[in-house]
C-alpha cells in the first residue's frame, strides 16, 4: 500500500478535473442524460430538418440519375469525394485522442476522448455514405465487396479504390468496437442510476457489467491491445485514402508526400472538429469542471503542430513542383494559386496556415471563444483543401482539349449540407443516450479515497 | 449458517479494500472477488493477477487476418488471371495493404470475443449480491466461505469498517 498512499499526489497533479470525489463524476456526467433542455431540442430539430434536405437531394439524384450533379468529364470527382475525404479526416483525431494518446499516457485525453471517439464513429458513418452516393447506382454498391458472383470475377486488389473499401470498413468496425468497449463500464454506471425501461436498456447494452476484478483485468488488457491495433490503423486509413489520388498520374496528385500530408491534415481537421463539438457540450451541460482550459490548451497545441505540418506540406508541394522542372507539374500548381479556382486555394491557405498562427499566443489558447472561432476556420479550410486537391487537379490535366470547369449543383450542395446534419443528428442522440465523458477513465486520474490519509488529516 | 455462504462488503476507501483482500488471501480464503468503479492495479496486485490471456486472442486473430489477406488476394488473382497495369498476376506489395487491414480487423474482433469469453460477458442474469454504488464511488469485496470459516471471514471484512456488509447464498451469481 505504500505506493497507493504516495499516488494521490502524483495523480492529483495530473488530474485536471476540479472534482475530488469518485461519485461526483457520476452525478455530474449522468445528469447530462436527464431531461434535455430547449437548446438540445432546437439543435435536434435543425439536424432532423437537414436530414430531410439530405434524403430529398439523394432521392432526387437516385430518381434522375447522376446527371443532376455537376460531375462530368474531366471532373468526375467533385463535392462528393471532397466531402468523403473531409469526413474520413475528421474521424482520425478521435482515434488519435483515444488510442495514440492512450498509449502515450497523455492524461488530458481522459475528459475529451469519449466525445472524440463518438465523433470518429459518426464521422466514418457519414463518410461511408459518400462512396454510395458517388457511385450513383446505389443498388450496385455491393459490387465493391468481394463475393463469389456468377462469373467468378473478383475485385482488382491492385487498385487503391479496393484498398480503400477494406480500409474504411475496417476503420469503421474497429473504431466502433473500441468506442463500444470503452463505454461498457459507463453504461453500467448509467444503469445503476436509471430506472424503468432505461435501466433495462442500459443493462442489455452494458452486457450486465459489474466491475468485478476479473472483468476489469481482461478489460484493461483488451483495451490496450485495441489501442495498439487502432494506432497503426488510423495512420494507414488516411494513407490509403491519399493513395486513391497519389497512385494515379494526375499532376497535383502524383506525389509521395501525400500519405503523411493527408494523415497530418486529417488529425488537424479532426482536432479542430473536437474543439467545435466540445465547446457547446461543455456550455450546455455545465461540464466546466471537467473540460478545463488546460484541455483546450492541449488540443490547441495539437492543432498548431499539425497546422505547421500541413503548411510545410503545402510549401513543399509548391517547391517541388517548381524544382522538378516538370512543365505540367509547374502549370498545375501555378493554376492552383492563380487559375480558375484561385479562391478555393486561398481560402485553404488562409484558414489552414495563417489563421492558426494565432495559436502561438497563450492568451488565444486559453480563450475558449477564440478557439471555437479558429476551429471553425480550420474546418472550412480543411474542406477546401480537399476541394482544391480533387477539383483543381482534375480540371486541368495534360491535354488542353480535355480541360474543363466543374460547378457543384444544388443537389450536391444539399447533400453536403445534409451530411453535416446527418452527423449532428447522431452526435446529438449520443449526448443524450451515452455518457459523453468517460466516467470510468476520469476516476483513474482522480486521487483514490484513502482511509489512512483521512485519519492522518483529522 | 452450516452451509457455505457469501459475504459482500462495500468500502468507501481503496486502502481498506486492499487490506481486506490481502488479509482474506493470507487467511487462505479462495473465491475472493473485488468490485471497483475503475480498474485499480492495487486491487489486481492484491488478488495476484498474472498476464491476461486476452493477448493470445489478439495475436491469433491478427495472424489469421494476415494469412487471410494474403491468401484471399492471391487466390482470387490466380482464380481469374488478368494482367492489370503491367503488374504481376500476384502483386505482393499491393496485397500487403489488404493483409494489413485484415490483420487489424481480425485482431480487434478476436480481442473483443476473447474479452467477452474470459470475463463471462454478456451476463444478464440479475445479480444477487451487488451494490449499485460499485459503479459510482464504492469498492466491494466478496468472499465465499464454508460454514465454519464464515465468522472468520466476517471478522476480517468488518475489521476494515465497511459501509455495508451483506450475506448471501454461497455460489450466488456475483
Amino acid at each position: 500500500m505504500s505506493n497507493a498512499t504516495k499516488d494521490p499526489i502524483v495523480r492529483g497533479a495530473l488530474a485536471h478535473p476540479d472534482v475530488t470525489r469518485l461519485d461526483d463524476v457520476n452525478r455530474d456526467v449522468l445528469k447530462v442524460l436527464a431531461t434535455p433542455g430547449k437548446g438540445w431540442w432546437a439543435l435536434f430539430s435543425l439536424a432532423s430538418l437537414g436530414l430531410v434536405v439530405f434524403f430529398t437531394s439523394w432521392g432526387w439524384q437516385l430518381y434522375r440519375g447522376i446527371g443532376v450533379t455537376g460531375l462530368n468529364a474531366p471532373v468526375g470527382w467533385g463535392v462528393y469525394i471532397t466531402t468523403f475525404v473531409f469526413w474520413v479526416g475528421i474521424a482520425h483525431s478521435g482515434t488519435l485522442i483515444s488510442a495514440i494518446l492512450f498509449l502515450f499516457r497523455a492524461p488530458w485525453r481522459q475528459a475529451i476522448y469519449r466525445a472524440a471517439e463518438a465523433m470518429t464513429v459518426f464521422a466514418v458513418m457519414t463518410a461511408g455514405l459518400f462512396p454510395l452516393i458517388h457511385v450513383g447506382r446505389l443498388w450496385h454498391a455491393y459490387w465493391l465487396i468481394p463475393y463469389p458472383n456468377s462469373r467468378f470475377l473478383w475485385p482488382n486488389f491492385k487498385s487503391p479504390l479496393v484498398w480503400d473499401v477494406f480500409a474504411i470498413t475496417t476503420y469503421f468496425t474497429v473504431s466502433a468496437t473500441f468506442f463500444y468497449l470503452g463505454t461498457i463500464p459507463d453504461i453500467a454506471a448509467a444503469r445503476d442510476r436509471a430506472t424503468g425501461l432505461r435501466k433495462k436498456l442500459y443493462q442489455v447494452i452494458s452486457m450486465g457489467w459489474r466491475g468485478t476484478d476479473q472483468q476489469w483485468h481482461h478489460f484493461g488488457k483488451a483495451y490496450i491491445f485495441l489501442a495498439a491495433l487502432a494506432t497503426p490503423l488510423v495512420l494507414s486509413v488516411h494513407s490509403v485514402v491519399s493513395w486513391d489520388f497519389a497512385v494515379s498520374i494526375v499532376p497535383g496528385w502524383h506525389t509521395t508526400i501525400f500519405a503523411p500530408y493527408f494523415v497530418a491534415g486529417a488529425i488537424y481537421s479532426g482536432v479542430a472538429m473536437v474543439i467545435t463539438l466540445v465547446v457547446p457540450i461543455r456550455k450546455v451541460f455545465g461540464l466546466e469542471a471537467y473540460l478545463t482550459t488546460k484541455h483546450f490548451d492541449a488540443m490547441a497545441k495539437l492543432c498548431l503542430l499539425t497546422s505547421m505540418i500541413v503548411g510545410y506540406a503545402y510549401m513543399s508541394e509548391f517547391f517541388m513542383a517548381w524544382y522538378s522542372g516538370e512543365e505540367i507539374e509547374r502549370t498545375a500548381f501555378w493554376n492552383r494559386l492563380f487559375g480558375t479556382y484561385w479562391w478555393a486555394t486561398w481560402i485553404m491557405l488562409t484558414c489552414n496556415m495563417f489563421v492558426p498562427i494565432m495559436l502561438w499566443f497563450k492568451r488565444v489558447r486559453y480563450s475558449i471563444p477564440a478557439l471555437f472561432v479558429i476551429s471553425i476556420f480550420v474546418n472550412i479550410g480543411m474542406w477546401f483543401e480537399r476541394y482544391v486537391i480533387v477539383v483543381t487537379s482534375l480540371h486541368h490535366e495534360y491535354e488542353p482539349f480535355a480541360w474543363g470547369i466543374y460547378r457543384p449543383s444544388l443537389t450536391e450542395m444539399g447533400i453536403l449540407l445534409g451530411s453535416f446534419c446527418w452527423f449532428s443528428f447522431w452526435f446529438l442522440l449520443f449526448t443524450r443516450l451515452l455518457p459523453p465523458i468517460a466516467i470510468q477513465e476520469l476516476k483513474e486520474v482522480l486521487p483514490p479515497p484513502m482511509r489512512k490519509q483521512k485519519e492522518a488529516h483529522s | 449458517m452450516s452451509q457455505s455462504g457469501g459475504l459482500l462488503a462495500s468500502y468507501e476507501y481503496l486502502d481498506s479494500t486492499v487490506d481486506a483482500i490481502e488479509q482474506l488471501k493470507k487467511a487462505g480464503f479462495k473465491g475472493v472477488k473485488a468490485y471497483s468503479p475503475y480498474p485499480d492495479h492495487h486491487i489486481e496486485h492484491a488478488l495476484g493477477y498474472d498476464q491476461s490471456p486476452v493477448r493470445v486472442w489478439t495475436l491469433v486473430g491478427g495472424l489469421t487476418g494476415t494469412a487471410t489477406g494474403f491468401a484471399f488476394t492471391t487466390w482470387t488473382s490466380v482464380d481469374w488471371p488478368l494482367v492489370v497495369g503491367g503488374k504481376p498476376i500476384v502483386s505482393i506489395p499491393a496485397y500487403i495493404i489488404i493483409a494489413f487491414e485484415l490483420t487489424i480487423l481480425f485482431g480487434a474482433l478476436a480481442t473483443l470475443i476473447g474479452l467477452f469469453i474470459l470475463s463471462r460477458l454478456p451476463d444478464l442474469r440479475p445479480a444477487v449480491v451487488y451494490d449499485p454504488e460499485f459503479t459510482a464511488g464504492r469498492y466491494g469485496v466478496y468472499v465465499q466461505a464454508e460454514g465454519g470459516r464464515l465468522d472468520e471471514a466476517r471478522n476480517i471484512l468488518n475489521g476494515q469498517e465497511p459501509i455495508e456488509l451483506r450475506e448471501g447464498e454461497g455460489g450466488a451469481n456475483v
